[in-house]
C-alpha cells in the first residue's frame, strides 16, 4: 500500500520495485523490545482502569508471546467515555467553542507529536500486529502523519452554501458535527486507521469514543497521550480496548452515540447496521470486506504487472480489505503470468519482522492463521492448483507460506471469500465483456485494477467496474486526498479526501425571512 | 422549456386570487361568514385581506405550507381585491381512475396473487376503486426489471445525462398538463383541500422534477491531486435499483423527491406508494411511459408496507432504499438493510418540532405562522411545529390569539372551495389522533379549543388547542400527526434551546424574534435539519431537507441530494511523470 510514500521515502528507489525492498540506510535501527508505556483506558484525557477490573493478553504474533496485559473495556465503560464525550460536545464547552482554526492546529501538533515519536510507535506497531518494521516506519507511519496534516487543513475550510431559494428568503446552510461518533477499527493499520478516523471527525468537530482491535491495542493507546499532550480538551477523544461483542456492541447499540463508523469484517458491518436500527438510527458507515478484481489485459507490461499484483495481494501478510485477491489474467498471458508470479512468491523473503530484509511478517494471531489455512485446504480440496507455498513457514508464530493458486475458477470458495492471507489467486479470462462481467459477480464492490497500454480498454473497465477505488496499472495506490469506500456489502460511505467530511457532518439549513429579496 | 408557471393564464391568475383565503393574515370576520358547502363560497373565499398586500409580502407566508410559488404571482396581486369573480380552478368532477394495477417495466400488470387494495375517500368513507396488492413476488419481477434497466450498455445506461435531464423535464410538462386531474385524484385520495393540492402540492412537485432535470448533466466528479506519479478521478455513477418508499402525507410530491434525484443520478427505481394513497402515483406512472422514459428505468407497486414495502427492504438485488414515514418503521428499514445486503439507507422520518417565538416578534404574524406550522394539512406534517414555545410575556396572548385563529378554521369536503381543513387520512390515525388529545386532557394540559371529532361523517377533528403544556406530557413528546396544537411557556433563551433540543426528534424549528444575537443563538443551538427564522414551512427544490437524530438521515433535495444517489468511485491512473 502507499506506494506513493515509499518512492517519495526513498527516492532512489525505482517505482518498479515492490513495496519492501527497502535501503536499510533509510530507516533507524529499531529496538525489538520496545517500551509499553499505556496499556489503560483513556476516558476524558486520563488513565483508568476498566469498571469490571478486567484485562486481556495482547500477544506478539512473531513468537506466540504475551506483551503484556490491557485493561477491557465493556458496556460499563463505554457508558462512562460516551458521557465524557457528550460532555465534551455540550453546548459552550471548549470544544464546540474552539476557532475551527484552532481545531485544525490541535490536529497538526498532534501530527508532530506522531512524527517526533514515529520510529517508537513503528516498533511498537511491528511487535503488536507483527508487520515488518521497515513497512510501519516508511508506509504507515508517513501516513499517519499525512493523513492528520490533511484533515487539519480542512477544519477551517469545510463550508456550508447560501441558497438562492425562491420568495422572500435567505437560506443558507451549517455543516455542524454530527456529535459524539463511536469508531471501531481492525488490527491490519492499527494506526492508520486511527488517523482516517480520527482526521475527519476532529476536523469536522465531533467527539470520538474509539474502540482498537484487542489484537493490536498498544499503539493506538500511546497515540492518545498525544492526543492529551497537544491540548485537546478533555473527553474528545476517548480510547478503549475492547472485544467486539461486549464494548464494540455497547457503541453500535449506544442511544447517546450519534454516529458509527466501523472498518472491519462485512459480517460485522451487518451488525453494526442491525444496532443502529435497532438503537437511536445512529449514523453508520462502514468500510468492510472486499474480493477485489486485479484484472490484466495482454498488452500490459508484463513485469510491471506480475510485480504490482503481487504487491496487491501480498502486502501486508495479505490482511488487506482491499487485496487484489482475484487476479485475472487474460488467456494469452496467462501461463506466463503465472510462472513469473510462482517465482516472485518464491522469492518473498519471510521472518522476523524486525530484520529490515523481510518482506512479510506473521498472521496478526491464532484464529487468522487457521482460518486461511482452512481457505488453503478448501483451494486444494476444490480443484485449484497449488503452485507454490500453502504451509506454515515457521515452527513458532503465526507464519505462513507464500502461497499461489492456479487454474482457480470463480466458484470455489478461494474465489468467492475474504481469506485475509498471503494466498493468491490467478484466474484466466478471454474478452473484456466476459472479465467485467465476472469481477463484477461479487457481494463486494471495494477495490479493482485493470493493467493495459489501450486507454479505450481502461476506461471500458475501469467505468464497468463496481467498485468504489479503481487503479489503472498501479494497485493499493492511497492518497488521503483521493476517497476510498465501497460499492455493495463492502460498505457504505467514503473515507479521506474532501467526501470523507460528509461523513461527519449533519447539513443544516437556516432560512430566514427577509422584507424583500433582490440578486 | 416554459418557466415554473402555474399552468394556463387563467388559472395563474386565480392562483392569487385563490391564495388570500389560504393566507392566514385574513381576518375570522372574513372566514366566520364563509359557508362551507356551496358554489357560492368560491367567490366570498377569496375576500379581500385586512391589509393590502404588497410585493411578494404576502405571498411569501407559508400559510401555503411551501414555498413553491409561481414567479408572476405577485405582479398579478392587485387584483386580488377586486370585487369580479374569477374562476378558481375546479376539480374535475367524477375523475376517471384509468390506472390501478401495478406498473413494472412501462407495462400495468396484475398482482401475482390477485390480491387488490380497496381506496377510499376519507372525506365520505367510500370506497374510490381497487387497486392491485403487490407483493414479495411482484417486488421481485419488479427488481428484476429495473435491473435489467440498468445493466451496463442498456438504453438507460448509455444515454445522455442531459437526456435524462430531459426526460424529466417533459414529465414536469405532462405533469404541468394534467394539473387539475392530478390535484382532484390527490384531494379525493388524501382528503386535503383541493386548491392546497392544486398550489402546493402539484406546482413543488411540477418545480421538483425541474430542478433536477437541470442537475442531470451538472453532476460533477472531481480531479484530486494525489502525491506521487499517478491521476485520479472520481466519477459520481447511479448507485443501481433504488427502492422508494412513501408516506401518504405528500403522496405525490413525495414521489416527485424520491424518483427526481434518483433518475437525474441515473438509478432505477421501485416505488411503492402509501397503501392509503396510490392513485396520483399511478398516473405518475402512465406519465413516465408517455414521456418516454425505458422500460423498467421506474417501477411502481402498490402494496401494504409489511408485505411489500419489506420485500423491498430486505431485497438483496436492491441496492439503496429510501424511506418516508414513522421512526418505528425507519428502525426496521434500517435493520432489515443490516440483516440483506447492506443496502444504502436514507430515511426521512418523525418530528416533534419547536417553534420558539420571543416576546420581541411580530406577535400576530408569529401566531399566524405557528398556526400555519401546525395545523398546514390536516396537521398530517412530519415538519408540523407541534411544540410552540412562547416566551412567558406573551404566553397568555399569544394563546387567545392562536385559539381565535383555530376556531376560525373552515372544516369541510376538501373539494370545495372555502374549506381550509379536510379529513385525516383513516381511521387508525383519526383514532390514534383522539387516545392523544384524551391523554392530553387527563394529564392536565388546558383544552382551549376543539378535542373532539367534527362532523356527521368522514374523518374530521376539530382544530384543537392544549396550553399549560409541560414537556413530559405524551402530547409534548409523541408525535400527534393532527390538527392538534401545543403551546408551552419558557423564560430564558438557554431554557428554551435545552427543552427544544430534549427529544429524540430533530426534523425542523423555528424560531420567531427580530433580535440578530437570538436568532442565531438559537438557529445555531438547536439540533434540527431545517430551522426557520420568522417563516416556517419554507421550503424549496434547492434547500436540503432532513433530519438530525432519530428523524432520519440523509438529505433531500437541493444538491445535497444528489450524494444520497450516487456512489463515489475513484480512478487512479500510473503516469510517467506529473507537472503541476
Amino acid at each position: 500500500m502507499l506506494r506513493t510514500v515509499i518512492s517519495r521515502t526513498l527516492p532512489g528507489l525505482s517505482s518498479h520495485l515492490s513495496a519492501c525492498h527497502f535501503s536499510a540506510a533509510a530507516i533507524p535501527a529499531p529496538s525489538t523490545q520496545p517500551e509499553v508505556h499505556f496499556n489503560k483506558l483513556f476516558i476524558n484525557n486520563e488513565w483508568q482502569n476498566a469498571v469490571s477490573g478486567k484485562t486481556f493478553h495482547t500477544i506478539n504474533p512473531a513468537t506466540g508471546e504475551v506483551i503484556c496485559e490491557v485493561a477491557e473495556a465493556d458496556a460499563a465503560d463505554v457508558n462512562k467515555a460516551v458521557k465524557a464525550a457528550s460532555d465534551a460536545f455540550r453546548l459552550g464547552s471548549p470544544w464546540r467553542r474552539m476557532d475551527a482554526s484552532h481545531r485544525g492546529l490541535l490536529l497538526f501538533r498532534l501530527a508532530d507529536a506522531i512524527e517526533r515519536d514515529s520510529a517508537y510507535l513503528a516498533e511498537l506497531e511491528t511487535l503488536d500486529n507483527g508487520k515488518p518494521y521497515a513497512v510501519a516506519y516508511s508506509v504507515d507511519l508517513p501516513n499517519v502523519v499525512k493523513c492528520l496534516r490533511y484533515y487539519a487543513g480542512w477544519a477551517d475550510k469545510w463550508e456550508g452554501k447560501t441558497i438562492p431559494i425562491d420568495g422572500d428568503f435567505f437560506c443558507y446552510t451549517r455543516h455542524e458535527p454530527i456529535g459524539v461518533c463511536g469508531q471501531i477499527i481492525p488490527w491490519n493499520f492499527p494506526l492508520l486507521m486511527q488517523a482516517w478516523k480520527l482526521g475527519p471527525a476532529l476536523a469536522t468537530g465531533n467527539t470520538v469514543v474509539m474502540k482498537v482491535a484487542e489484537q493490536t491495542p498498544l499503539t493506538a493507546l500511546y497515540v492518545a497521550n498525544l492526543i492529551k499532550e497537544v491540548g485537546f480538551p478533555e473527553g474528545v477523544v476517548n480510547i478503549l480496548p475492547g472485544m467486539g461483542p461486549s464494548a464494540g456492541a455497547a457503541i453500535a447499540g449506544h442511544m447517546d452515540v450519534d454516529k458509527v463508523a466501523f472498518t472491519g469484517s462485512t459480517e460485522v458491518g451487518h451488525l453494526i447496521q442491525q444496532a443502529s436500527g435497532s438503537s437511536n438510527l445512529k449514523k453508520v458507515t462502514l468500510e468492510l470486506g472486499g474480493k477485489s478484481p486485479n484484472i490484466i489485459l495482454s498488452d500490459a507490461d508484463l513485469a510491471d504487472a506480475v510485480e504490482q499484483s503481487h504487491f496487491a495481494l501480498f502486502f501486508n501478510q495479505g490482511q488487506c480489505c482491499c487485496a487484489g485477491s482475484r487476479t485475472y489474467v487474460q488467456a494469452d498471458i496467462y501461463d506466463e503470468f503465472v510462472e513469473r508470479s510462482v517465482e516472485r512468491a518464491k522469492r518473498r523473503v519471510v521472518g522476523n519482522p524486525f530484520d529490515l530484509k523481510t518482506e512479510q511478517g506473521p498472521q496478526v494471531d491464532q484464529e487468522q492463521f487457521n482460518k486461511i489455512l482452512g481457505y488453503i485446504s478448501s483451494g486444494k480440496r476444490e480443484g485449484a492448483k497449488l503452485m507454490c507455498g500453502g504451509g506454515v513457514a515457521a515452527d513458532r508464530g503465526y507464519f505462513i507460506q507464500p502461497t499461489v493458486f492456479g487454474d482457480v475458477q470463480d466458484n470455489m470458495t478461494i474465489a468467492r471469500e475474504e481469506i485475509f492471507g498471503p494466498v493468491m489467486q490467478i484466474l484466466k479470462f478471454k474478452d473484456l465483456e466476459e472479465v467485467v462481467t465476472r469481477a463484477n459477480d461479487s457481494k463486494y464492490g471495494l477495490a479493482a485494477a485493470v493493467f493495459t497500454k489501450d486507454i479505450d480498454k481502461a476506461n471500458y473497465v475501469s467505468n464497468g467496474l463496481r467498485a468504489g477505488t479503481v487503479w489503472i496499472n498501479c494497485y493499493d495506490v492511497f492518497g488521503v486526498q483521493a476517497p476510498f469506500g465501497g460499492y455493495k456489502a463492502s460498505g457504505n460511505g467514503r473515507e479521506l479526501g474532501e467526501y470523507g467530511l460528509e461523513n461527519y457532518t449533519e447539513v443544516k439549513t437556516v432560512t430566514m425571512k427577509v422584507p424583500q429579496k433582490n440578486s | 422549456m416554459p418557466q415554473f408557471t402555474g399552468g394556463t393564464d387563467s388559472e395563474g391568475g386565480l392562483g392569487i386570487k385563490l391564495l388570500p383565503g389560504l393566507r392566514s393574515t385574513e381576518s375570522r370576520e372574513d372566514r366566520g361568514n364563509m359557508p362551507v358547502t356551496g358554489a357560492g363560497s368560491a367567490q366570498s373565499g377569496g375576500g379581500a385581506p385586512p391589509v393590502p398586500l404588497t410585493g411578494k409580502h404576502a405571498n411569501m407566508s407559508s400559510g401555503n405550507g411551501y414555498n413553491h410559488q409561481d414567479p408572476d404571482q405577485s405582479l398579478k396581486r392587485t387584483h386580488v381585491d377586486g370585487a369580479e369573480p374569477h374562476a378558481l380552478p375546479t376539480p374535475i368532477s367524477d375523475p376517471p381512475i384509468r390506472y390501478t394495477k401495478l406498473f413494472i417495466n412501462n407495462e400495468w400488470q396484475d398482482s401475482c396473487s390477485g390480491g387488490k387494495i380497496p381506496v377510499f375517500d376519507p372525506a365520505t368513507g367510500n370506497q374510490l376503486c381497487e387497486v392491485e396488492e403487490a407483493d414479495q413476488e411482484d417486488i421481485d419481477e419488479a427488481v428484476r426489471s429495473a435491473r435489467a434497466a440498468f445493466q451496463t450498455g442498456s438504453p438507460w445506461r448509455s444515454m445522455d445525462a442531459s437526456d435524462r435531464g430531459q426526460l424529466l423535464n417533459t414529465l414536469a410538462d405532462l405533469v404541468e398538463r394534467d394539473r387539475r386531474l392530478l390535484a382532484t385524484l390527490e384531494s379525493l385520495d388524501s382528503g386535503k383541500v383541493f386548491l392546497m393540492a392544486y398550489f402546493v402540492d402539484l406546482l413543488a412537485t411540477i418545480k421538483t422534477l425541474r430542478y433536477y432535470g437541470g442537475w442531470a448533466d451538472k453532476i460533477h466528479g472531481k480531479t484530486i491531486p494525489v502525491d506521487g506519479e499517478y491521476f485520479t478521478y472520481t466519477r459520481h455513477e447511479p448507485i443501481g435499483v433504488c427502492g422508494q418508499i412513501i408516506p401518504w402525507n405528500f403522496p405525490l410530491m413525495m414521489f416527485a423527491w424520491k424518483i427526481a434525484p434518483a433518475l437525474c443520478c441515473g438509478n432505477t427505481v421501485v416505488i411503492k406508494p402509501a397503501e392509503q394513497t396510490p392513485l396520483s402515483a399511478l398516473h405518475m406512472a402512465a406519465l413516465i411511459k408517455e414521456a418516454g422514459f425505458p422500460p423498467g428505468v421506474v417501477n411502481v407497486v402498490t402494496g401494504y408496507g409489511h408485505t411489500a414495502g419489506s420485500a423491498i427492504s430486505h431485497h438483496m438485488d436492491i441496492d439503496k432504499i429510501a424511506f418516508t414515514g414513522s421512526t418505528a418503521v425507519g428502525k426496521l428499514v434500517q435493520k432489515a438493510a443490516g440483516e440483506s445486503n447492506l443496502k444504502r439507507v436514507t430515511l426521512e422520518l418523525g418530528g416533534k418540532n419547536p417553534n420558539i417565538v420571543f416576546a420581541d416578534c411580530d406577535l400576530e404574524y408569529a401566531v399566524e405562522q405557528a398556526h400555519s406550522g401546525l395545523f398546514f394539512n390536516q396537521g398530517q406534517c412530519c415538519l408540523a411545529g407541534s411544540r410552540v414555545f412562547v416566551e412567558e410575556p406573551i404566553y397568555e396572548e399569544f394563546v387567545r390569539l392562536s385559539v381565535e385563529k383555530a376556531k376560525s378554521k373552515i372544516l369541510g369536503n376538501p373539494l370545495l372551495p372555502g374549506v381550509d381543513q379536510g379529513p385525516q387520512i383513516d381511521q387508525k390515525q383519526f383514532d390514534k389522533i383522539m387516545v392523544l388529545i384524551e391523554s392530553g386532557k387527563r394529564e392536565g394540559a388546558t383544552l382551549e379549543c376543539g378535542g373532539s371529532q367534527w362532523g356527521q361523517q368522514g374523518l374530521f377533528i376539530q382544530p384543537t388547542v392544549f396550553s399549560n403544556v409541560s414537556d413530559e406530557m405524551r402530547i409534548a413528546k409523541e408525535e400527534i400527526f393532527g390538527p392538534v396544537q401545543q403551546i408551552m411557556c419558557f423564560q430564558s433563551i438557554q431554557e428554551v434551546i435545552q427543552r427544544a433540543n430534549d427529544t429524540h426528534y430533530g426534523l425542523a424549528a423555528g424560531v420567531f424574534t427580530n433580535d440578530i444575537d437570538k436568532a442565531l443563538t438559537v438557529s445555531s443551538a438547536l439540533q434540527a435539519g431545517m430551522v426557520w427564522v420568522n417563516c416556517y414551512n419554507a421550503m424549496s427544490a434547492q434547500c436540503p431537507f432532513g433530519g438530525f437524530k432519530m428523524s432520519g438521515n440523509g438529505r433531500e433535495l437541493g444538491e445535497y441530494a444528489l450524494q444520497e444517489y450516487t456512489e463515489v468511485k475513484a480512478v487512479t491512473i500510473k503516469i510517467s511523470k506529473k507537472n503541476s
